[in-house]
């Protein structure tokens, strides 16, 4: 009699996230079918012949037979409806197809940049989260005149311009102080320019959520009963208030993503700094069709990751979602 | 033998605003001690003063729990005294516990804090608490969050987590406010059997019948100050001030229909037919699995009220919306003025919407919070947009000032939002009000007020009311006839005072014995 006890709320908690999950795959799979799309027809609209681009720009002055031999090559000499169904085709077995411009498949270009963007914007994520949470938690200890203060900080981070930022914290860190690299050196000082860049303006949107939902916590009926019942300002902001705050944080972490990624094309940019973000920058100069739409692509599949991970952690830290 | 809780000359600011002065008073363990006033009188202050958490800037001659001076005390020695030594139950059972926590890890905190134990230990003994609190399947519940549980369970949930260390003195503030009756008798019974087991017990409340039965002494506060203190059964026997005569007055319960809650006297009553003016029949209304309203018939006459009693979940708040045509009906219909209502289409009932009125428990909330009381009633009446002198004669039919018509409903009290309320509802010159609990979140002095407000209206311009209410003492002053509901169905239905004097069913019974009434503790 005990596997019956032990199975029943297993199998609810399958019932549970079962429709969930496969609502959520049914939605990725549509989205990365339009994105794709959008991308495919869009890049067509830009004025010019691909396969001069492939051949290296229109000032390449390619003769007819190479253009010739170069749409055969990459089938554009088909019509597009055919293009598009071959391309589809192609997407749906994970082959995103050869950078025009580099000559390697996009997948490769991909991989190599990948990982040096997502560090920039993992770093700046959890640098944006702590500037935050701690002026978030100054807000709570700090009194009124604390909150104002923050307030102001948080308004004047958020509306500052990427390649302002990056522009100013060159001139003030490397050309005056000359303390760090102006360029993106590999290793640990190589990185810090450029993320403060990205964290800055996005810890004053968090931040602006986070405190707003601290004190909302800190004042409600539940805290004093916490307080009542003997516990302290510690106690009561670990364990009650942060909570509340993380539910707009995590909110607004699908959106962060964005943010970071955007951020990432002008940030790898000034400090000359290899990443999807200033692959694409380039791929989009050079009319390198493969390789836009294949960074597009693997974005649009992080943003969804990202929302869909931020989806579970709101599950997990309000269980009022659950039941709906 | 001195007393556990000695307060002497206690004053609380709050920059300029002194918000209590003067506040004397002792408790003794075993004993209640009661504080009554309605809100902002300062009586929840004065008992955070005990726990050091009122936020404002505190003096006293003396301020003496046990052998502590709470006044000198340091801010680590009163968080030990806090949960160890003084529980606290507050205010709003819907919103004292942390919504994104189980409720059992509340009260495993107040273990966690005041002992040395391992997390098994204290999990076994917040089953065991809640399971004294009167919570069935306690285990359950302790996993659970207080949206799983119904504002008596989490009342129960709180007050377990007060009495985990078993404190000497429990602070209980609006105990029971929003519960309904029989839950409501149910904490009242489990403060009690604290209070006989040894307990000091603060008891705030605006609600004079509750702290009747507990109470032994009681001081009536009202802007900061006591105007009256003595042993309950003096105060209810032969109160001395004006002020506790009124709030004795105020208190509905065994009240006879045309009494008079406040001073003011009544308006002289208007001649009407007593036509049927709604009338419903064989209805009934389902939301997936739940019956909500099952074969609900009644008859309503012109300058009539209709009472409908019954706890949360059993119908009563759908029946209304069924009849104000909001929802359709599965079966059964309404007719209202021998006409029929709910079958029509919206577009024909549109027309004969006026006829029809409805007030309700949160006023506020039914605003447009951008539109002051002067628009809002001018939308009302459908005048044009300058006829100041019918909003001011609108505004002064309900008791209110003229010149409030310039200020947005936020920034008035509970009883004037209800008012205005009431005047945008009687704007349109309707037969029949829908009245859904319209009284249930006001103080008992500004609740008789209304109540008194709606009985003038209904003499003066024959209005019929369908009076919806979990309150049994409220819905036996204002109605003729009543209706009782239990899950869906109607139990009991007569003339209200053959239902209140032979209740033929056994739940009717038990709703009329749980309703709180005034008495002297003996």
């Amino acid at each position: 009699m005990a596997l019956p006890v032990a199975a029943a709320p297993r199998s609810s908690v399958a019932r549970r996230w079962l429709p969930w999950l496969l609502l959520r795959l049914g939605g990725v799979v549509f989205v990365l079918w339009a994105v794709a799309t959008v991308t495919f027809f869009a890049i067509r609209l830009i004025p010019g012949d691909p396969a001069e681009a492939i051949l290296g720009g229109p000032g390449s002055q390619a003769s007819a037979a190479a253009l010739a031999k170069a749409r055969a090559d990459f089938g554009l000499d088909q019509p597009l409806p055919l293009q598009y169904l071959h391309y589809l085709g192609r997407l749906a077995v994970g082959d995103l197809g050869q950078s025009y411009a580099l000559r390697q498949p996009v997948i490769t270009v991909i991989g190599q940049n990948l990982g040096g963007t997502l560090l920039l914007a993992a770093v700046s994520l959890v640098v944006a989260a702590a500037i935050a949470l701690g002026l978030a938690a100054w807000s709570a200890w700090g009194g009124p005149g604390a909150s104002a203060v923050s307030s102001v900080l948080e308004v004047v981070a958020a509306a500052v311009p990427h390649f302002w930022l990056a522009i100013s914290l060159i001139l003030l860190f490397s050309t005056t102080l000359d303390w760090l690299p102006p360029v993106s050196i590999p290793g640990a000082a190589g990185l810090i320019l450029p993320v403060l860049t990205l964290a800055i303006p996005l810890a004053g949107f968090l931040g602006q959520v986070m405190r707003e939902s601290i004190l909302d916590a800190m004042a409600s009926p539940f805290v004093l009963a916490a307080r009542a019942r003997g516990e302290g300002s510690n106690g009561v902001f670990w364990r009650h208030a942060l909570r509340h705050a993380a539910i707009p944080a995590i909110g607004l972490a699908g959106w962060a993503f964005g943010a970071l990624i955007s951020g990432a094309v002008v940030v790898e940019t000034i400090f000359a700094r290899p990443g999807i973000g200033r692959s694409l920058l380039s791929a989009v100069q050079q009319r390198d069709v493969p390789l836009v739409v294949g960074v597009v692509i693997v974005v649009a599949l992080g943003y969804m990751l990202v929302t869909t991970l931020t989806d579970l952690a709101d599950r997990l830290v309000d269980p009022r979602l659950r039941a709906r | 033998m001195t007393s556990l809780v000695s307060v002497r000359n206690l004053s609380v600011t709050f920059g300029r605003a002194e918000v209590v002065a003067g506040v004397s008073f002792d408790i003794e363990a075993g004993a209640c001690t009661a504080i009554v006033g309605e809100s902002g009188s300062g009586k929840s202050v004065t008992a955070r003063s005990l726990l050091g958490l009122t936020g404002g800037a505190v003096r006293a001659a003396e301020l003496r729990f046990d052998q502590t001076d709470l006044l000198t005390a340091s801010p680590r020695r009163l968080q030990r005294l806090r949960g160890r030594d003084i529980g606290f139950v507050s205010q709003g059972a819907l919103v004292a516990l942390d919504p994104l926590r189980p409720v059992g890890r509340e009260i495993a905190d107040s273990l966690r804090l005041h002992t040395a134990s391992t997390a098994v230990e204290r999990s076994k003994r917040v089953i065991e608490l809640l399971g004294e609190a009167g919570v069935p399947q306690p285990a359950l519940r302790a996993s659970q969050r207080p949206g799983e549980l119904s504002g008596g369970l989490r009342q129960r949930a709180i007050i377990a987590s007060a009495i985990a260390l078993r404190p000497r003195l429990l602070i209980a503030d609006e105990p029971t406010t929003a519960l309904d009756t029989t839950v409501q008798a149910g904490i009242l019974e489990l403060i009690e059997r604290l209070r006989d087991q040894g307990t000091a017990i603060l008891l705030i409340s605006h609600d004079l019948a509750v702290v009747s039965r507990l109470a032994s002494q009681v001081l009536v506060m009202k802007e900061g100050r006591v105007v009256e203190s003595g042993s309950s059964a003096r105060l209810i026997d032969a109160p001395q001030h004006p002020y506790t005569r009124r709030l004795l007055n105020a208190v509905p319960t065994d009240r006879p229909r045309f009494d008079r809650l406040t001073e003011a006297p009544a308006v002289p009553a208007a001649e009407v037919t007593p036509d049927v003016v709604l009338s419903a029949s064989g209805l009934s209304r389902q939301f997936g699995d739940l019956q909500a309203v099952d074969d609900v018939s009644f008859r309503l006459r012109r300058g009539r009220t209709l009472g409908i009693v019954g706890e949360s979940g059993s119908g009563k708040t759908t029946v209304a919306r069924l009849t104000l045509a909001l929802e359709r009906p599965d079966a059964g219909s309404v007719s209202l003025l021998g006409e029929p209502w709910s079958e029509l289409a919206e577009t024909s009932r549109r027309p004969r919407r006026p006829r029809i009125g409805a007030i309700y428990q949160d006023a506020l909330s039914s605003f447009d919070p951008r539109l002051t009381v002067g628009r809002i009633l001018r939308d009302s009446l459908g005048t044009p947009r300058r006829d100041y002198l019918a909003v001011a004669e609108l505004l002064r039919s309900v008791g209110l000032s003229p010149s409030l018509a310039a200020r947005r409903p936020r920034l008035l009290s509970g009883g004037q939002q209800q008012r205005v309320a009431i005047a945008r509802a009687i704007a349109p010159r309707p037969d029949v009000l829908i009245c859904d609990e319209p009284v249930s979140s006001l103080d008992v002095s500004v609740q008789a007020q209304v109540l008194d407000l709606l009985d003038d209206l209904q003499r003066s311009l024959g209005l019929s009311y369908l009076f919806i209410t979990h309150d049994l003492g409220v819905v036996r002053h204002m109605s003729d006839d009543l209706i009782v509901m239990r899950a869906g169905r109607v139990v009991e239905a007569g003339p209200t005072e053959d239902v209140f004097r032979n209740p033929a069913d056994e739940y009717t019974r038990k709703l009329i014995a749980a309703a709180p009434r005034i008495e002297a503790v003996s």
